[in-house]
C-alpha cells in the first residue's frame, strides 16, 4: 500500500508496512518511518531517541508520558505518532534553556523537593506547566484536581502541589 | 532472641561536625531527573540486543499439557522461543528463597519458567526473543498452550484445608508455622486472658496490595563473550544480593558477574527480589552471546512483581480495669502466594516483635504465624513489610479496647505507653528499644490536630440524624528497622547479614569519593551521603561524589530496604570518614612537626591547639598522601578507608499520627479532612528528604486504608491488574500532610539517626481506619474491612442499621 499525495506517506518496508511521520520536536523537525501502530510515546523514545518521557502504564492512567502537543499537555500514549504528523511537540528535554538554566517549573520542583525517584517527574512537570497556562493563579485544590491524571508513588503529592504553587507565584 | 545493649554516646560525635547535617540541602540528583537526562534501565541503548517477552499463564492453577511454538517461530523478526521444558536443564538451582524461617518449612521448587504446572495467573510459561519489543509481544500471542485447568485456591482458610493442593510434591498448602511464645511461667498468656477485666478479640484482614512503583521492572543482560564476563543491568533495589543469587542460581562464577542499577524509579520492597526475568535474560544472553533485554508492562507488573500484606490477623488483648495491657495472643495466617520469593516467609515475622507497639506488655505473649500457599502472585516485602500489619492490629485493637473500657483512645494509649524514663527499654521480646518519648510525640500531634477542639466539634456534629459524621483517628508506632544486627538475623534463620560497607577516599586534588553499598531508588543518597562526608571533613558537599549501585565500583554492600540505608550505611560512611581523618592526622602531625593529640580538625584543616594560625588544609594532606614523598615511616600512601559496619541494634523510630475524616453516610464516601504525622527518626541529615519520605509513606498507608486492593475472582484472575482498576491515589484523593517535629537521637549510632522510609506507611493505615470506625461507631458499626471504599463503608452502615432494627424488633 502506498499513499503519495499527502504529507504522510505510507510504504512497504522489509518486515512490514510503515508510514513516514514528521514532527517538530523541541524546535527541530524529525522524520522517521514507523509502523502505523506506533504510539507517539514510542516515537519519542525509540525513534527520536528522547528517553526523558517515561512509560508507566498501559491504560493511559499514570501520566508519566505527558508532553506538550501544540502547547497543551497530552499523554503521549493516547495518540498515534501518525496523528501527530506535521505538528509540534515539546518534551521534558525541551524545557530547560540551552545553557542549562532550568524552566521555572523544574526549578520549583527542585526547590520544593517535588520529586524522589523522578520517574513520574517529566510528565508531572509537563502537566503542571500546562495547568498554569490554563490557570495562572491556581488554588491548592485547582492543582490537586489539575494533576489528577498524573500518578506519583513517592511524594504523596504534598511537595508536588507545593512546587506548582511556588512556580505559579514565581 | 539476642539481647542487644551496645550504647554509643551520640552527643560528642554530633558536636564534632561542621554544621552541614540538619540543613535542608537541595538534592544533587534532581537536575538529571528533572531534565530527562537520567537513564533508567529501559532507556539504555544497546546495539544488537534481542527483546524478550514472556508468555504468562491465564490460569491460576493448571497443568501444561502441550505447547506449540511453531507459529511464533515463523513470525518474521522472531529469533527464538523457549518453554520451561526447553530451559529446565539450564538452572543450577531453583529461584532463591533466602529466609527458611523454620527447619521444616515447605518450599516448592520455583523456576523462571514453569515446566509442567502453573500456580498463578502471570506464571511464566514461555519466552520469545525477537528483533523488536513489538515483534516479541506479537509472537507470544501466537504460542498455543493447552492447559488442564484445576481449581484455584484464593481463600486462605480454604487453602489450609488442603482440599486442593497446589504443589503436589509438598502434599499440603501450609508452608510453615512459626511460633513465638514469651511467658515468665507456662500459661501466663492464657492466665492473663482468663483473669482480664477486659478482653478484646478481633479479626482483621490485611488486603493484598500491589506495590506499583512508577517504573516497572526492566532488565538488560550484556555479555562480553570473549572476556567471559556478564553485566546485568536491572531496575532493582538490591544489586549486591542479586549478584550473589544470580551467580548461585545460574552457576556463573560470581567474579565474572557485574550488576548495575541505572536510575531506578521507586521500589517500595517490590524490587527487593530476584526475579525470573533477570535470570532468563542473563541465561539467554550467556548462551546466545548477544545482549538480551526485557521491559515490564504495567499490567504485567501487577501480575509478575510481588504483592504485599495479605494476612488474616486474629488478635486477642487482655487488659486490667484501667485498660492496661496484661497479655496478648496473635494468630496470623499469611498468604505466601504461589511460591516463596526471596524473603516471602519472613515478612510476617518482622511484625511478630511489634504487636505490643509502644506499650508495656508483660511476658504473656503468644504469637504464631502460619504461611499458606495460594494460587496468586507471590507476596514479599512491601513498604513496612510485616510492621504495618502488626501496627495496624495493635492500634486498631487498642481503639476497640478504648470503646470497651469507655475511655478516650488517646488516654488509653497514654496509660500504656512505655514511660520516657525507662529507655533503653528491654521489651517482653528481649529486644532493647534504644530510645523513645511517646508522650511527647503524642502531645505534639494532639496540638497540631487540636484534638480537644476536634472532639468537641465531633460531639456537636455527630447527632443521630447527621449524614456527615466526623471521625478522629489516632495511631502510635515503633518501627523496628535499620536492618539489622547480623546475629539477630541469624537467630531468625535469615540467610544473610545486616551490615553495610563504605569506602571513603580523598583524591589528590582533595575532592572526595564516597562509595556505598546502599542502592538508592528515590531516597536521595547522593545528597545525604555527601552531606555526611562534607560534615565530617568540613568541606562543601559539592566536593563530594557518591558512587553506588554498581558492583564493580561498590563491590560490598547489602543494598536498600527496611529503612536501613542511613542507620547502617550512613553510619558506615561516618566511620570511614573518621578513619581517613585519623590517617590524615598522622600526616599532618608529621608535616607540621606537632603531636597528633595537639591537632584539631575542623573546617577542612588541621590546626595546632593554641596556635590557630598554624594550619594544614585537607587539600595539602591529600596531595602529600598522593605523592608519598614525605609520609611518616610505615604509613601507606593515599587517603582511603573502608569500613564494614554491623549495627549493634535495630533502629527504633517512633511516632504518633492523627487524622480527621468526614463520612457521608448516604454515599459511604470518606473525606480525609486533616492528617498530622509526628515521626521521630532521631537526628536528621537532611530534613527536606525526611519530610518527603514521611509524606510519601503516609500516602501509601492512606492508600491501603481507603483505596487499594488486589482483587481476585473465584477463578484466581486478578481483577485489578491495571492502574485504571487498582486505585493508586492521585493528588486529588489525598490531603496535605501536616508534620510535627520530635527529635530523640538514637544512642545506638554516632550520628544519632534512625530509619525513616517506612514509618509513614506504618502509622497511616491504622490512623485512618480508626477515624473511619470512630465516625461510625455511634451508628453501631463495629469495624470496616479495608479499603474503606464507599461500597464497604455503605454496606457496613446498612448492616449496622439492619442489626439495630433486628435488635429492636
Amino acid at each position: 500500500m502506498r499513499h503519495d499525495g499527502g504529507h504522510t506517506s505510507a510504504h512497504d518496508k522489509p518486515g512490514g508496512f510503515s508510514v513516514e511521520v514528521s514532527i517538530n520536536i523541541n524546535g527541530t523537525r524529525q522524520t522517521h518511518d514507523v509502523e502505523p501502530r506506533t504510539l507517539l510515546v514510542q516515537y519519542i523514545r525509540e525513534h527520536a531517541g528522547l528517553t526523558g518521557t517515561n512509560i508507566g502504564c498501559d491504560t493511559s492512567s499514570c501520566g508519566a508520558c505527558s508532553i506538550h502537543l501544540n502547547g497543551e499537555a497530552v499523554k503521549s500514549c493516547t495518540i498515534l505518532a501518525a496523528q501527530a504528523d506535521g505538528q509540534e511537540i515539546k518534551t521534558i528535554e525541551g524545557m530547560a534553556d540551552a545553557d542549562g538554566t532550568l524552566h521555572p517549573m523544574q526549578q520549583a520542583f527542585m526547590e520544593n523537593h517535588g520529586l524522589q525517584c523522578g520517574y513520574c517527574t517529566p510528565g508531572m512537570v509537563m502537566a503542571a506547566t500546562s495547568l498554569l497556562d490554563e490557570i495562572p493563579n491556581p488554588s491548592e485544590e485547582d492543582v490537586r484536581l489539575g494533576l489528577e491524571g498524573n500518578l506519583c508513588r513517592c511524594t504523596g503529592y504534598h511537595n508536588i502541589v507545593k512546587s506548582v504553587l511556588a512556580a505559579a507565584s514565581a | 532472641m539476642t539481647v542487644i545493649d551496645n550504647q554509643i554516646a551520640s552527643d560528642e560525635s554530633i558536636a564534632a561536625g561542621n554544621g552541614v547535617l540538619g540543613q535542608r540541602m537541595l538534592r544533587k540528583e534532581d537536575p538529571a531527573l528533572l531534565t530527562g537526562e537520567a537513564v533508567y534501565t529501559n532507556d539504555m541503548v544497546v546495539p544488537g540486543a534481542l527483546y524478550m517477552a514472556v508468555l504468562r499463564s491465564p490460569h491460576a492453577h493448571a497443568t501444561i499439557t502441550s505447547i506449540d511454538t511453531s507459529a511464533a517461530l515463523a513470525l518474521p523478526g522472531v529469533h527464538s522461543v523457549y518453554t520451561g521444558a526447553d530451559m529446565a536443564d539450564q538452572w543450577a538451582a531453583p529461584m532463591p528463597c533466602a529466609w527458611p524461617v523454620t527447619d521444616d518449612m515447605k518450599n516448592p521448587a520455583h523456576y523462571p519458567l514453569a515446566v509442567s504446572k502453573v500456580a498463578y495467573v502471570g506464571d511464566g510459561v514461555a519466552c520469545v526473543l525477537a528483533e523488536t519489543d513489538s515483534i516479541a509481544h506479537d509472537a507470544i500471542e501466537l504460542i498455543d498452550v493447552d492447559y488442564d485447568v484445576h481449581r484455584a485456591v484464593i481463600d486462605l482458610e480454604a487453602a489450609l484445608s488442603d482440599d486442593v493442593v497446589i504443589h503436589d510434591e509438598l502434599g499440603t498448602n501450609a508452608s510453615y508455622t512459626w511460633p513465638l511464645l514469651i511467658e515468665e511461667n507456662d500459661g501466663d498468656c492464657q492466665k492473663a486472658i482468663d483473669e482480664a477485666v477486659y478482653v478484646v478479640s478481633e479479626r482483621y484482614v490485611q488486603q493484598r496490595l500491589i506495590p506499583m512503583a512508577m517504573e516497572p521492572r526492566a532488565v538488560v543482560a550484556l555479555p562480553q563473550p570473549f572476556g567471559g564476563d556478564m553485566t546485568l543491568y536491572s531496575a532493582t533495589q538490591v544489586p549486591h544480593i542479586l549478584k550473589v543469587m544470580t551467580a548461585l542460581t545460574l552457576g556463573i562464577p560470581e567474579h565474572q558477574l557485574r550488576v548495575v542499577c541505572p536510575a531506578v524509579g521507586g521500589g517500595f520492597g517490590s524490587k527487593l527480589d530476584v526475579y525470573a526475568e533477570e535470570l532468563l535474560c542473563v541465561q539467554l544472553a550467556r548462551t546466545l552471546k548477544v545482549p538480551v533485554r526485557w521491559n515490564e508492562e504495567r499490567s504485567e507488573n501487577a501480575l509478575a512483581t510481588v504483592h504485599g500484606r495479605a494476612q488474616i490477623q486474629d488478635i486477642e488483648l487482655a487488659a486490667d480495669a484501667d485498660g492496661k495491657l496484661t497479655g496478648m495472643r496473635v494468630r496470623l495466617t499469611a498468604d505466601m502466594g504461589a511460591y516463596l520469593q526471596l524473603v516471602t516467609p519472613g515478612i510476617p515475622l518482622f511484625g511478630a516483635f511489634l504487636y505490643a507497639g509502644v506499650y508495656e506488655l508483660p511476658k504473656a505473649y503468644d504469637f504464631s504465624c502460619t504461611g499458606v500457599f495460594t494460587t496468586m502472585t507471590p507476596t514479599d516485602a512491601y513498604r513496612g513489610a510485616g510492621r504495618p500489619e502488626a501496627t495496624y492490629a495493635i492500634e486498631h485493637a487498642m481503639d476497640a479496647l478504648a470503646r470497651k473500657v469507655g475511655i478516650d483512645p488517646l488516654e488509653l494509649r497514654r496509660r500504656n505507653f512505655i514511660p520516657k524514663g525507662s529507655y533503653p527499654y528491654e521489651a517482653f521480646t528481649g529486644l532493647v528499644y534504644d530510645s523513645g518519648d511517646h508522650d511527647k510525640a503524642a502531645s505534639i500531634a494532639e496540638g497540631l490536630l487540636d484534638y480537644a477542639g476536634m472532639r468537641a466539634r465531633q460531639a456537636e456534629q455527630n447527632t443521630p440524624g447527621s449524614t456527615k459524621r466526623l471521625g478522629i483517628g489516632v495511631s502510635t508506632y515503633f518501627e523496628m528497622c535499620g536492618l539489622a544486627p547480623s546475629r539477630v538475623l541469624a537467630s531468625l534463620n535469615y540467610s544473610a547479614g545486616g551490615w553495610e560497607s563504605a569506602t571513603v577516599r580523598v583524591l589528590p586534588t582533595s575532592k572526595i569519593q564516597v562509595v556505598t553499598g546502599t542502592a538508592p531508588h528515590g531516597q536521595g543518597h547522593e545528597t545525604a551521603w555527601s552531606m555526611i562526608a562534607a560534615d565530617r571533613f568540613g568541606v562543601d558537599p559539592a566536593d563530594v561524589d557518591v558512587l553506588h549501585s554498581d558492583t564493580a565500583i561498590a563491590p560490598l554492600g547489602l543494598d536498600t530496604y527496611g529503612s536501613r540505608s542511613l542507620p547502617v550505611g550512613g553510619v558506615a560512611i561516618t566511620m570511614a570518614c573518621d578513619k581517613v581523618i585519623d590517617k590524615a592526622r598522622k600526616i599532618a602531625a608529621h608535616q607540621m612537626e606537632a603531636n597528633e593529640e595537639d591537632l584539631e580538625f575542623s573546617g577542612g584543616a588541621f590546626r595546632v591547639a593554641g596556635s590557630p594560625d598554624k594550619e594544614m588544609p585537607l587539600a595539602a594532606i591529600a596531595f602529600e598522601a598522593f605523592t608519598a614523598h614525605d609520609l611518616p615511616d610505615g604509613l601507606e600512601p593515599n587517603l582511603e578507608a573502608q569500613v564494614t559496619y554491623d549495627p549493634p541494634n535495630f533502629s527504633w523510630p517512633f511516632g504518633t499520627h492523627m487524622c480527621a475524616v468526614e463520612i457521608d453516610t448516604e454515599t459511604g464516601d470518606v473525606d480525609l479532612l486533616q492528617y498530622v504525622a509526628v515521626d521521630d527518626c532521631g537526628n536528621k541529615v537532611n530534613p527536606l528528604i525526611v519530610d518527603g519520605q514521611v509524606h510519601g509513606g503516609v500516602v501509601q498507608g492512606i492508600a491501603q486504608a481507603l483505596y487499594e486492593e488486589a482483587r481476585y475472582d473465584d477463578d484466581g484472575t486478578l481483577q485489578s491488574s491495571t492502574l485504571a482498576e487498582y486505585l493508586v491515589p492521585a493528588a486529588s484523593d489525598v490531603p496535605p500532610i501536616t508534620l510535627g517535629e520530635s527529635i530523640t537521637p538514637s544512642p545506638s549510632n554516632p550520628l544519632g539517626v534512625k530509619g525513616v522510609g517506612e514509618a509513614g506507611t506504618i502509622g497511616a493505615a491504622p490512623c485512618v481506619m480508626n477515624a473511619v470506625v470512630d465516625a461510625l461507631s455511634g451508628l453501631g458499626v463495629q469495624d470496616i474491612q479495608m479499603p474503606a471504599s464507599p461500597l464497604n463503608v455503605w454496606n457496613a452502615i446498612q448492616q449496622a442499621q439492619a442489626n439495630h432494627q433486628e435488635t429492636n424488633q
